[in-house]
């Protein structure tokens, strides 16, 4: 499936804003995210599984509450990252 | 030889190197625009630098170079406390870098927020948490936790490696104060009696202090100095009263004060010692007293200080931070400050005159001076 990439994560993904990503739940998709571009993953996830203060992730139009929560064939996941801030 | 400045700020780094041997200087383009960086630290032993990284909003990270700046590698593993542990901590900044001990290449320490300690092997490719002080069973009592969530949040600092024997290490939290360790970080101890404590009733008390920046000299380091929240100290553990922490800061003029956050000693005289006052009075300002920058020189361990201002503003209302002043091993000595208003300020007579090197930079954090070539 498709993952959208927020641009504070794009020096990761080469650039790309699209990428192709696999897995059953979103902790699946962002580890496969982490075995294609190191270090990806810890700079959204914490090492207590939570997901940063300004971080959110969406399948298709719904916001997750759990990194456990399942994700299907045609789904769509976007990270989406607050700017707030100087 | 070239002199080079390892500049950190909170919108990324930037190296500023002298082909001149100090006389003209230039700036760097930045690297990790946008970025905080919090501490750069070119390693002596192997010429390898660190940065510790991270953003407003993304989790920190380390990135080295093995060419001086230009090219970086990410950490695969980077500083981070154990999953699962009983306390939940989550590290938001690698806020400290040290190199370790010369009998142990590849060895580096992280301090980061909340107060962790954190170690590689590898030169910072892979990085663990050192248990003996995050899980020390006085480490919640002595480390600020839950984090108060001070301005930019509570730190381990100063780690500080003896360079006689690679077991002797200081630390220091803000807020916590200064710990030792004489076996390699299983135990740890306070070491803050004689500094004052404006935030305990009780004024002789072994911890909860706030050093703002510690060091130990290197020619002889049984002597420490340190800028506090309150005050200027000094340490002689080879002294009658080797555990106690004596108030230098006393002999500087009572309409400056002795609060700060750097102190920095000359590496070739344990006597001599740079600090730059700031106002800790009413809310604390935290910028220099009556808005004149100077630093101060002691040349005799703190029995009297000078005022060295020449060529710095009348007026300004900058702070620098307690990473962000550093010397060098020339002589005389190179004294080097950045400011909270993007400055970089150069002396190259310890202090004795100052000419501003750089300007319009991001909020300073760091400035580290290495020599390479």
């Amino acid at each position: 499936m498709y993952v959208r990439i927020p641009t504070p994560l794009r020096s990761y993904t080469n650039g790309e804003s699209r990428v192709l990503a696999r897995g059953a739940t979103v902790d699946d998709i962002l580890m496969d995210l982490d075995a294609q571009f190191a270090g990806f993953r810890f700079r959204m996830v914490d090492e207590q599984n939570r997901l940063r203060q300004h971080i959110r992730v969406f399948i298709n139009d719904d916001m997750i509450t759990n990194l456990t929560d399942a994700v299907g064939a045609t789904d769509e996941i976007t990270i989406l990252q607050a700017l707030s801030g100087g | 030889m070239t002199p080079t400045l390892i500049v950190g700020t909170r919108k990324g780094l930037f190296l500023l190197t002298s082909p001149d041997d100090r006389a003209s200087w230039a700036t760097s383009e930045p690297t990790f625009l946008g970025h905080i960086v919090s501490h750069g630290v070119r390693d002596t032993r192997s010429g390898r630098m660190l940065v510790g990284v991270s953003t407003g909003h993304l989790g920190p990270t380390v990135f080295g170079s093995n060419d001086d700046g230009a090219t970086w590698t990410e950490a695969t593993k980077p500083p981070a406390f154990r999953t699962g542990e009983r306390l939940a901590r989550s590290l938001t900044s690698v806020f400290w870098l040290t190199p370790g001990h010369p009998s142990q290449p590849g060895v580096w320490f992280a301090g980061g927020s909340p107060q962790g300690l954190f170690v590689t092997h590898d030169d910072g490719d892979t990085w663990a948490p050192h248990d003996g002080w995050n899980d020390h069973p006085m480490w919640e009592t002595w480390a600020e936790w839950p984090d108060q969530n001070t301005p930019d949040g509570s730190m381990l600092h100063s780690i500080t490696i003896d360079p006689r024997g690679a077991d002797h290490m200081y630390i220091g939290l803000s807020s916590g104060g200064v710990f030792e360790t004489i076996d390699g970080g299983a135990n740890w101890t306070p070491q803050n009696l004689g500094c004052e404590s404006p935030m305990q009733p009780n004024q002789d008390i072994e911890y909860g202090h706030d050093p703002h920046c510690v060091r130990a000299h290197p020619l002889s380091p049984d002597r420490l100095y340190q800028q506090n929240h309150c005050g200027i100290y000094r340490l002689d553990r080879t002294s009658a009263i080797k555990d106690r922490w004596v108030r230098i800061g006393n002999a500087m003029p009572s309409s400056v004060g002795d609060i700060g956050f750097p102190i920095e000693l000359d590496p070739n005289d344990p006597e001599r010692v740079w600090v730059f006052p700031m106002d800790g009075t009413d809310v604390w300002p935290r910028t220099s007293p009556d808005g004149r920058p100077a630093a101060y020189r002691t040349s005799d361990g703190g029995a009297t200080w000078v005022r060295l201002d020449r060529g710095l503003p009348d007026r300004a209302w900058f702070t620098v931070k307690r990473q962000a002043m550093t010397v060098d091993a020339a002589t005389p000595t190179g004294v080097y400050f950045g400011t909270t208003s993007g400055e970089v300020w150069a002396s190259a007579d310890a202090g004795d005159s100052w000419r501003c090197i750089a300007q319009h930079l991001p909020e300073i954090y760091s400035v580290e001076h290495a020599a390479i070539g």
